[in-house]
Formats: structure tokens, C-alpha cells, sequence
């Protein structure tokens, strides 16, 4: 009875996969198809025609989809290619289809029908065995379980764990750079041809199945094993035990659910299949719309989402229009996918097109900053992958930015020639200054384009006219450029003390100077003199000391007397501020009294005086003035001692001849020919001569070691001669004594 | 008679655009008639009588006919004097040349009978000078056109006269409501004359006489005793501020030299001098050849000097001129070493303002003071003084150079300006550092250097590699202690 419960359990859970027509799901009863068999005992639950049939539809369905639907329309153009393709007609084709699949199913159903008669007899006869293998495997087991336990020995730990022991593991080489981007752009590929596919409304069917395992003894011939039908042989013993584990867990409860769940599936097939058994081509056609359905909802998210490759903008319009209407993050990703696509490491020109992308993208910063309001968010977001580009390609990253500048200088020194003042620069500009902050080091001594840069906003501070509130702010800005670009360095800027003072001049009520000079552009401010005078109290109360925002400076007029009265306070405190800066980074020079003298004067006989401002702007007040009081000694300026330069000496200026007697007037190149090959010549003759001396040397040695051994042979010749001669003196003496 | 009516069709035709076209065929129809007469002698010579006199008087028809004629001549001349002052500029053109095409054939063929043998017809030069010299409406493109006249001596010799003249009549007349206009208008034209520097230039004449050169056009000093003249009377008057430095700045060059007697401008100098300000700085230039080549004897000069130097003066447009001018001053060797001391102190006090280029002009100008006066480089070095001061010794609000003591200080300014943002700057001021050398830096090609061609020097250098920073970026605000992060925001 459990297993049985089991089973059904298990085919429920088939079924409802089953319905839902999903083709992913296949494996899953291929997993339990084992089930089957013994269902089919119990009076054959499943009708595996049903399923099967339901399959069919489905193959044909993918076939019509493969070829691109038969029952709905297409478009004009896809179906014309397609016709192009099969000449047969629609009903045919729909005949055919029929037809073959029809008899594919016949053909399967006379397969199982094998299988099954063959299983339920292997059960059958596996049944008796059961019995006593189910006996003795427990058995064994406990017997081996009692012994076991009393076994780990010290010495096998030890090797166990020596055995386990993690191990370092070689680790991969790291991945070059070109590898990574050829990677990345592998990835965007394969991203890309899918969304485009999409995008074409070409359904993925065939990848979207896991890839089927293919034997190594696949001949390719296109013979298929459907493993999906085929209900695995199995045991029951191990089926319980799976189950077993599954049913504890499960609760009561969805068992019940489930077991109802079967039921009213059970119920229903049935009738659903007779359904399908009569109308196919209906059923097909419902079918048709909904896939059509969901093409079409595929297609526009695929519109919808980003391409994944990028052709790298050859001009600045074509990056507008790739950026046109795309919110900030979706415009990062154009560009970061543009970048990948086109990184230098995967071909050769690809350096020069993304050089060419820095550039739009400083015009395109321009742009936004040009926008109302100004899209700053995404200048934001846009400022790092310039650095990142800048970090790649410096060279050209600074001859765009000089370009910037260059273009900025000369139109102001046109406008200068022609009117005298000048007006400040829209915010792209000051946001182009800000971004050279970003990209390029401020502090060095000399920089390519830092320090025309710095030049450049020393023209905005002198020359240009303030008038409105936003040249204040505008003004503020580029002050608070300067001290950025010169806190770490610690540089000295007149132009900024000069300004600084000017803007606190506009804060003062009465036009009367005392006791400091105004330079331009404050020089000549007549009816602007007081610009940022708060006439009223209305907006002092309501003022907190906050950010100003860049948005101010692009927005047309327009406001509220309080708004205006709180962009002034909100001026002179950033005004306040600045001077505290200023105090701070110059306290070390020499003459600072001298430099801040005037805004010192300005601050103590003026402001407290005059202006009735809200406490926290007192309280910076009275701070910059403590900032600005600080006692310097003045030490006597002394020389450093030169070093005593060594005198003169009259030594002959020695010109070396290279030869005599020759031309002299030849070109150096030709001189320098000439003792080359004279010089060659020279060591050719020497070299020889070496050989030479070598030989003869080699011959001498080779004489003397030959007459070595002449006189070595006569030696021994004449003393075989005077033993010879001994021994027939000898001989003859004997001879002799003989006689 | 269709020839009474021709100068009436000139007057009083309406100034419109197809009316000007006849006003243009009435003044070259003029032209070509009284031309033709002028040749023949067809017009009444002499002392011409009223128009009735002639018809009562009793002489021959022809006599009668030269004198009409003559009368319908001077007509047509005081239209085109008029016509001078329309409103179309082909108009105006046409007018001014017919004009002068009279007055070359009036000199050929006089219409003044009269005993002494140089003729020139100064009443209808007067009235093309009046044309030009306009009260109500800038006529500076006519002068243009009137340039080449002029090139001629004894056109410009008698224009001159005429200017004085006309100059004379009529500031006389707005002594109350000065003319701006007929001043700016004068200045355009007598400052256009090129007077000729030697006698033996003069040889150009519109009219040819049998003993040139005893006539007193071809003499230098008529001419420029008329110049002279002409000068003084426009001078006389009070000129607008903008006229005042026009003037200002070619007295030296075009005035000064052409003039009999140069000190006559000595008062006008003065004056100038004294009124602050760009003008002042202007006026020196004047004052100093005067100084130099004239004599002058100017008080307290140095005093005067030393009060011009006040932050304006980078600024300026006259900025090279004025330290050209500086430099001369105190290019002498014998000035007493206080007073230089003083200048160099003020000038470095100044420099603290300043702008790069002005900087770039100021600091080898210290540098050359103290090379060319060594008694003044204790202001760089002054080894044995232990005193520690706590504030600078000299005294920027001191008029007096003497007063300054400028001696007892130091040039710590220029020790400042070494921490300049501008790498020419910081090196120049780093000169100070060591003893200076011997010789004076040249001063000539910073002196016009402006702030963008410094932009351009910098921009155009060439670099191997470009530094880069190597704080990874984190947004527009994101790095480390951003300035900008504390006071603006995105939003």
C-alpha cells in the first residue's frame, strides 16, 4: 500500500508536468519513468498515448516554428523567403506533418508495448529473488556495523587524514588583459546574436532544450533513442527508500492535496485528450496565436533591451543618437559595451576609435551640461569612464582637453578684442575645468594641459563681468577650482584673493573703497556694486547653510525675493569659506599679511556693521577673521651663495684630423664612411698579420717538436749502434780469449 | 532755365533710395558742366557783383552770362558742401570729389584776378573742410577717402589753415554745449595728416607754378607753423576722456616731432600729467621727450612716478608703454639708491595682485633695477641683520619715495610669488634665490606678452608622456576632501 501511495504520488507529479506544456520537463519523467511499468500493473492509470500525442503536437508545433509558423501570418518579407525555400504548398505541408507524425506515434507505441511485456516479466522474475537478497543484505549490514565500530586505528586516521588533507592546488594563470576583453567580447557576442535573434522574433527552440547526450557511438545518421519514454528498470526496494526519505518530510496534509490533485487530473485527461484527438488543427491554431503572443512580447523586450555589440561612433551625432532617450544607467552600459567591443588588444584600429570616443564624450558632457536642467547625474557617471579612457590613452585624452581649452581661450580673446568684458562661461566649461581635476595630477609644477587650464581660469577671474548673481556663483566656482587645483601644491593665486575680495566688496551696502584697491573685473561695477547686498531681513531667517546647486546655474531667472536672498547669503558664506581657505593654504608665505590686508581691512570695518546676517554666517565670520589674524615675523631675505664658477683655462681646442692628405671637405657622413672603411682595412691587415704570425709560430713549434725527435732517434740509433758495437767487441774478446 | 534749377534738384531732393540716384546724376551732371566751363573760362573772374548789380550794370551779354554762370557755380559748390552731410555715403563721395576736381581746376584756371602769382582756392578748400568736420555725424570713413587729397602739400598745407580756422569758428561758438561729435570728427582728421620731416619731401603739388619754390607751400617751417596751430587750437579746448588719451597716445610719435617750438605743449602735458590714471601714465611719454630732448624742468618727478604705481597699472592697456617708459626713467645710474629701493619695494607690493603676464613683466623688471643699482640689493640679501621684524618696515601709503623705507625691508614678496601657480612666474621669482647674474634680462618680448599668448606658449609645448592621476575616479565630486563636494551639489 505505501508504495503504492508512493507511485501515485510520483505520477501526479508527472501528470502535472505533463500539462503544462513544457518541453524542459521532459527529463523529469524520464526520471520517474521507471513508475511506469508498475503502474501499468495497477490497471494502467497512465494512458502513455496521451502523452505521447500530446508530444506529437508539440514536435509539430516546433516543426511549424521552425518553419515559421504555417497557421498564423507572417510578415510579408519572412514568408517570401520562406516560400522561396520550400515550394510546397501550405496544405501539403500540413498533410504531411500529419502524416509523419501519426506514424511516428504508432511506431513508438509498438516499441513500448515490447518494453513493457519485457519489464513486467523481469519483475516477475526478480519478485522471487527479492525475498532472499532483502534478508541477507540487512543481515550483513548489521554484522558489519558491530564489527566496525570498535576498528579506527590511530595509524589509519592519520593516513586518512594525510589522504584528505587539502592540498595546494596549482592555480590557473591569471588571465591576461587581452584574454579577459577577448572573453568579454566573446560574451557580448553571444549576448548580442541572442538579442538580435530575438529581436527578429526567431523563437529559441533548440537551445533552449538541455543538450541531449550524445553517445560516442552516435553515427550521426539521425537515429534517436527516446530515452524520455523509456521507463527505466528499477527496483522497488530502492524506490521505497527514496520515497521513504521523501514522505517524511512531506507533511500529511499535501499528501492529501496531492492525492486529490491526481484525481481531478485523472479526471480530466482523459477528456482533454479525446479533445485533442479530434481537433488538432484547431487546437493548433490556438496555439499558434499564443506562441504568436508571446513572440511578440519576446520581440519588444527585446527592442526594449540593449544591443549587445556597438559599432565605436565615428561621429559625434552617431553617439547622440545611440545615447538619445536611454536613461543614465542604460547610457553606461552603451558605452561600457562599446568599450568592450571595441578594446585596442582585439584589433588595430580600434585604439584610435575609442581616442575618438574620449572625444565625443567630453562633447557630449558639454552637451548634457548645456541641457535644462542639467542631466549632472550622468556627467557623474560618464566622469569615471573617462578616467578609465584617459588611464588608457593619456596622449590623446590631453590633446582633447587642450583642444577644449584652446577652442574656450580664443573665442574669449575674439570677444575680449571686440567688447572689452566678458561674460563667465556656461557650466560645461566649468565642468570640462572640474574634470581635469579628475583626469590629470593638479600639483605638478608644469603640466600639458593643467597649466593652461590654470591660465585659462586666470582670464575668468579678471575678465569677466560680474553682473548677476550666477557670475557670483559661476565665479565661486572657478575660485574653488583654483583652490583645488592648488591645495596640493600649496600655490599662490592673486587673481583669487583679488576676487575674493571683490565679491565681499558686493556684499557691502556702501560703495565708498577705503583702504583697498579694486582690480577688474570689480574695478568698474557701478549700478552692480551692490549685488549682493540682502536689502531685506525676509531671507535671512529662513537661510541654512547648504550646497548650492549647479542646477542655479542654468536656470533662467525667476525667483522669489527669498530664493534670491538666500542664493546671496548662501554666496557670501561660500565667499567666507573660501577666504578661510585661503588663510589656512597661505599662512606660510612670506608677505601674507600683505595678501590678505584688504580683505581683512573690508571684513572688520564693514560687515558687522552693516549687515544684520543669521548666526551661523556671524559664526564663519568671526572664524575667517581669526584665521586671517596670525602673526608672522618677517626674517631679512639672504642669498644663497653661488658656487664659485672655476676660471677659464686657455686649452687648445684639439680638432681631430681624421686623414691626412686626403679630401677634407666631404660630408661627415661620408667622412665617418670613409674611416670605417678605413678602419676595416686597418684590423683586415692586422688580422692577417696575426694569422700569419700564428702560423709561423705553429710552424716553428711543429720544427722544433720534428728535429726534438730526429735527434731523439739518432740518439737511440747510436746507442743501439755502440751496443751493437759492445757487444761484437765483446764477442770478438771472447772470441780472441777463445783463440 | 533747366541750369538755375540743377542746384535747387540737389538741395532739395528728398533723401530717399531712388532719389539718391538722381542726386548722384545731378552732382556728376555739375560736375562735368561747370568742369567744362572752368576749362573754357567761360565763368566771370575778379570780383564778382551781386546778381542784379550785373543786370543793371551795363556790359556786354557775355559779361552778363560769365557772371550768372558764376553765380550758379558758387551755388552748386555751397550744395555740394552741403550734400557733404547727407545721409548716403555714395552721395557724400561723389559731393567730396567734385569738390576737390573744382578746386584742382579753380587753382589752373583762377577765378581770383589777383597780384601776386600763387593762387589757391582756400574758400572752396574751406568748404570741403566744413563738409568733413561734421557736427552732428562721424565722418570718419569721408576722411578716409579725403586721405589721398591730402597726400598732395599743398592741399594738406591749406587744409590745415582751413582746420585751424574752422576750428576756431566754431568751438567759439560751443563754448557752452561743447561738440563731442565735431571734436571726435576733428581729431580724425588732423590726426590722419602725415606731416612731411625734411624739405626736400615737399615736391608734390596739385597745382604746378612757375617759381615753386618760392612759394610758402613748399617751405617746412609753413607747414609746420600751420600744424603747430592747428594743433594748439584743437587743444585749447576741453576734450572728452576718451579723446584725451587718443591724443595722448600719438603726441609723442606724431605731434611732438612736427612741432616749431615743442614746449608750447609743455602745459597741456602738465596738465594731463596731473589728472590721474591712465592719463597720466599716457602723459609721460610726452613729458619725457620734452624731459629729454627739451629741457624741461619737471619737480618732484620721481615723486609724481611714484604715486602712479598703484594695482591698475597691470591692467591697463598701456601696461608695455608705461614700464618702457618706467625703465628709461630709471635707467640712470645716478638716482639715489632710496628711491629705487622704493620703486622696486612698490612694485613687488604690487605684484601681489597681479596677473601672469603682468607678473612675467614685473619680476625681471625688479631683478634689472637691483643689477643696475647694487647698493639696492640689500632688499634681496642682508646677511648681518639678526633683528626679526613682525612687520614689514615699509610704508606702502608713503608718498614720499625718501619716507618709505624701502631699504630696511625686504623683497619678500617676490620670495612669495616663488609659491606662484604659474611655472614662468615661480621660476622668475626664484632668481632672488642666488646672487643675479651681471647681465639685465631683456625686457622687450615679455613686455607685450599677453595672457593668452602665455596660454598659447603653454598649450603648444610638446610633452613626451602626459602625467595622469592615479586615484581611481569616483564621480565628478568623488575624490578625497573635494572642495567642490562641501559647497555645490548635483541636484
Amino acid at each position: 500500500m505505501h508504495i503504492f501511495i508512493c507511485l501515485v504520488v510520483l505520477l501526479q507529479k508527472t501528470f502535472e508536468k505533463k500539462n503544462v506544456y513544457n518541453l524542459n520537463e521532459e527529463e523529469d519523467l524520464t526520471h520517474y519513468g521507471h513508475s511506469l511499468a508498475d503502474i501499468e500493473k495497477l490497471n494502467d492509470i497512465v494512458d502513455s498515448d496521451s502523452d505521447t500525442e500530446e508530444k506529437g503536437i508539440l514536435s509539430e508545433e516546433l516543426t511549424a516554428s521552425h518553419f515559421g509558423g504555417l497557421l498564423y501570418k507572417k510578415n510579408p518579407a519572412e514568408q517570401q523567403n520562406e516560400e522561396d525555400k520550400n515550394p510546397k504548398s501550405r496544405k501539403e505541408l500540413v498533410e504531411e506533418l500529419i502524416a509523419k507524425s501519426k506514424w511516428e506515434k504508432r511506431e513508438r507505441r509498438t516499441q513500448r508495448e515490447n518494453t513493457l511485456e519485457l519489464t513486467e516479466k523481469l519483475n516477475s522474475d526478480w519478485k522471487e529473488i527479492q525475498a532472499f537478497l532483502l534478508q541477507r543484505t540487512s543481515k550483513s549490514e548489521t554484522q558489519n556495523q558491530v564489527q566496525e565500530k570498535p576498528k579506527p586505528d590511530e595509524y589509519d586516521m592519520l593516513v586518512r587524514e594525510l589522504g584528505f588533507e587539502m592540498k595546494m592546488q596549482p592555480s590557473d594563470r591569471m588571465k591576461t588583459e587581452e584574454e579577459l576583453a577577448k572573453e568579454d567580447q566573446e560574451k557580448l557576442l553571444q549576448l548580442e546574436a541572442d538579442r538580435l535573434r530575438r529581436m527578429n522574433g526567431d523563437e529559441q527552440t533548440e537551445s533552449r532544450k538541455k543538450p541531449k547526450h550524445m553517445s560516442a557511438d552516435d553515427l550521426a545518421d539521425g537515429f534517436l533513442l527516446h530515452k524520455d519514454d523509456r521507463p527505466l528498470l528499477s527496483y522497488s526496494s530502492d524506490k521505497d527508500d527514496e520515497d521513504g526519505k521523501g514522505k517524511e518530510e512531506d507533511s500529511e496534509n499535501k499528501e492529501s492535496e496531492e492525492e486529490s490533485g491526481t484525481e481531478t487530473e485523472a479526471s480530466n485527461n482523459p477528456s482533454e485528450r479525446d479533445a485533442n484527438e479530434e481537433t488538432i488543427v484547431g487546437k493548433m491554431l490556438s496555439k499558434g496565436k499564443r506562441l504568436i503572443e508571446r513572440r511578440n512580447a519576446v520581440k519588444e523586450a527585446a527592442q526594449l533591451e540593449l544591443p549587445y555589440l556597438f559599432a565605436a561612433p565615428e561621429s559625434y551625432e552617431q553617439l547622440q543618437s545611440l545615447m538619445l532617450g536611454r536613461t543614465t544607467e542604460e547610457q553606461m552600459h552603451v558605452i561600457e559595451r562599446i568599450r568592450k567591443t571595441n578594446h585596442p588588444s582585439l584589433a588595430v584600429g580600434n585604439k584610435a576609435k575609442l581616442e575618438k570616443l574620449f572625444g565625443f564624450l567630453l562633447e557630449y558632457v558639454g552637451e548634457l551640461a548645456r541641457k535644462e536642467p542639467p542631466e549632472l547625474k550622468t556627467v557623474d557617471k560618464l566622469v569615471v569612464i573617462l578616467f578609465e579612457l584617459c588611464q588608457m590613452f593619456p596622449k590623446a585624452a590631453s590633446n582633447h582637453m587642450k583642444l577644449l581649452l584652446q577652442d574656450a581661450t580664443h573665442s574669449m580673446e575674439e570677444i575680449i578684442e571686440e567688447k572689452g568684458l566678458l561674460a563667465f562661461p556656461e557650466l560645461d566649461m566649468l565642468l570640462y575645468l572640474k574634470i581635469i581635476t579628475v583626469l590629470f595630477p593638479t600639483s605638478d609644477f608644469w603640466h600639458p594641459v593643467v597649466t593652461p587650464s590654470l591660465v585659462y581660469m586666470s582670464q575668468l577671474l579678471t575678465k569677466c563681468a560680474v553682473r548677476t548673481e550666477q557670475d557670483v556663483v559661476k565665479g565661486l566656482l572657478v575660485c574653488c577650482l583654483f583652490l583645488e587645483y592648488t591645495s596640493m601644491s600649496q600655490r599662490f593665486v592673486p587673481e583669487l584673493v583679488n576676487f575674493l575680495l571683490g565679491i565681499l566688496h558686493l556684499a557691502v551696502p556702501n560703495n565708498e573703497v577705503q583702504g583697498y584697491t579694486l582690480l577688474p573685473p570689480f574695478a568698474s561695477l557701478r549700478k552692480h556694486s551692490n549685488l549682493l547686498v540682502v536689502c531685506e531681513k525676509s531671507g535671512t531667517e529662513t537661510w541654512q547653510k547648504q550646497n548650492i546647486s549647479l542646477h542655479i546655474l542654468s536656470r533662467s531667472k525667476g525667483k522669489s525675493k527669498i530664493e534670491m536672498n538666500n542664493l546671496r547669503l548662501s554666496c557670501v558664506a561660500l565667499c567666507l569659506d573660501l577666504v578661510k581657505r585661503c588663510a589656512v593654504l597661505y599662512r606660510e608665505l612670506p608677505s601674507f599679511h600683505e595678501i590678505t590686508d584688504p580683505i581683512r581691512m573690508l571684513l572688520s570695518s564693514f560687515i558687522p556693521r552693516s549687515v544684520k546676517y543669521p548666526v551661523q554666517l556671524q559664526e564663519l565670520y568671526d572664524t575667517v577673521l581669526e584665521k586671517l589674524d596670525v602673526c608672522r615675523q618677517y626674517d631679512p631675505l639672504v642669498c644663497e651663495k653661488r658656487k664659485p664658477v672655476p676660471l677659464k683655462l686657455y686649452t687648445p681646442k684639439i680638432v681631430k684630423l681624421l686623414e691626412f692628405g686626403r679630401k677634407q671637405g666631404s660630408s661627415r657622413l661620408e667622412q665617418e664612411r670613409k674611416r670605417l672603411i678605413h678602419k676595416h682595412r686597418r684590423e683586415l691587415k692586422g688580422a692577417v698579420r696575426e694569422i700569419r704570425r700564428d702560423n709561423q709560430f705553429l710552424a716553428k713549434m711543429q720544427l722544433a717538436e720534428i728535429v726534438d725527435r730526429d735527434s731523439e732517434r739518432k740518439r737511440k740509433v747510436k746507442q743501439l749502434f755502440q751496443n751493437l758495437a759492445q757487444q761484437e767487441g765483446d764477442w770478438k774478446a771472447t772470441k780472441r780469449k777463445k783463440f | 532755365c533747366s541750369l538755375s534749377s540743377l542746384p535747387q534738384i540737389l538741395v532739395s531732393a528728398p533723401p530717399q533710395a531712388e532719389d539718391q540716384e538722381i542726386i548722384l546724376c545731378a552732382i556728376r551732371t555739375c560736375s562735368r558742366l561747370f568742369g567744362a566751363l572752368l576749362m573754357r573760362g567761360e565763368l566771370f573772374a575778379g570780383k564778382l557783383p551781386s546778381e542784379e548789380e550785373s543786370i543793371q550794370e551795363s556790359c556786354s551779354a557775355e559779361t552778363k552770362y560769365k557772371i550768372w554762370m558764376r553765380h550758379r557755380y558758387n551755388s552748386c559748390t555751397n550744395c555740394l558742401g552741403e550734400l557733404m552731410g547727407h545721409k548716403s555715403f555714395p552721395v557724400k563721395e561723389t559731393a567730396l570729389g567734385t569738390l576737390m576736381k573744382f578746386t584742382e581746376l579753380e587753382a589752373k584756371h583762377p577765378l581770383v584776378k589777383n597780384e601776386w602769382s600763387f593762387n589757391f582756392p582756400r574758400e572752396l578748400l574751406q568748404v570741403v573742410v566744413e563738409g568733413l568736420i561734421q557736427t552732428d555725424q562721424d565722418s570718419s570713413l569721408l576722411i578716409s577717402h579725403f586721405q589721398e587729397y591730402m597726400e598732395q602739400d599743398d592741399v594738406r598745407f591749406f587744409v590745415m589753415k582751413a582746420v585751424a580756422e574752422n576750428l576756431g569758428s566754431v568751438m567759439q561758438k560751443a563754448k557752452r554745449a561743447p561738440f563731442p561729435i565735431y571734436q571726435k570728427n576733428a581729431f580724425t582728421l588732423i590726426s590722419s595728416i602725415i606731416m612731411p620731416s625734411e624739405e626736400g619731401e615737399i615736391k608734390n603739388f596739385l597745382v604746378k607754378h612757375a617759381n615753386q619754390e618760392e612759394w610758402k607751400v613748399s617751405k617746412l617751417k609753413e607747414h609746420r607753423r600751420a600744424f603747430e596751430r592747428m594743433w594748439l587750437g584743437f587743444l585749447k579746448y576741453k576734450l572728452p576722456g576718451s579723446l584725451y588719451k587718443k591724443v595722448l597716445v600719438i603726441l609723442h610719435d606724431s605731434i611732438l616731432p612736427h612741432l616749431n617750438e615743442p614746449t608750447l605743449l609743455m602745459d597741456f602735458l602738465t596738465v594731463a600729467y596731473d589728472v590721474g590714471g591712465a592719463i597720466s601714465l599716457l602723459a609721460l611719454n610726452g613729458l619725457f621727450v620734452l624731459i629729454l630732448q627739451h629741457n624741461l624742468e619737471y619737480p618732484d618727478f620721481y615723486t609724481k612716478l611714484y604715486s602712479l604705481l598703484d594695482p591698475s597699472i597691470f591692467h591697463v592697456k598701456y601696461r608695455a608703454r608705461f614700464f618702457r617708459l618706467l625703465d628709461m626713467f630709471l635707467s640712470s645710474s645716478h638716482l639715489p639708491a632710496y628711491l629705487v629701493a622704493a620703486f622696486a619695494k612698490r612694485l613687488s607690493r604690487l605684484a601681489l595682485t597681479a596677473p601672469p603676464d603682468g607678473l612675467l613683466i614685473v619680476i625681471p623688471f625688479i631683478c634689472n633695477l637691483l643689477r643696475r643699482h647694487p647698493s639696492c640689493l640689500v632688499l634681496i640679501h642682508k646677511p648681518n641683520s639678526l633683528a626679526e621684524m613682525s612687520e614689514d618696515p615699509y610704508k606702502m601709503d608713503e608718498k614720499e619715495p625718501l619716507e618709505s623705507k624701502a631699504l630696511e625691508s625686504s623683497l619678500w614678496e617676490i620670495k612669495t610669488l616663488q609659491k606662484h601657480y604659474h611655472p614662468d612666474v615661480a621660476s622668475a621669482a626664484a632668481e632672488i634665490n642666488l646672487p643675479l647674474s651681471e647681465m639685465e634680462q631683456d625686457l622687450s618680448e615679455t613686455l607685450e606678452l599677453t595672457a593668452f599668448e602665455i596660454f598659447d606658449r603653454d598649450i603648444k609645448k610638446e610633452t613626451k608622456d602626459v602625467p595622469l592621476e592615479y586615484q581611481q575616479a569616483r564621480g565628478l565630486f568623488g575624490k578625497k576632501d573635494d572642495i567642490f563636494a562641501e559647497y555645490f551639489s548635483l541636484e
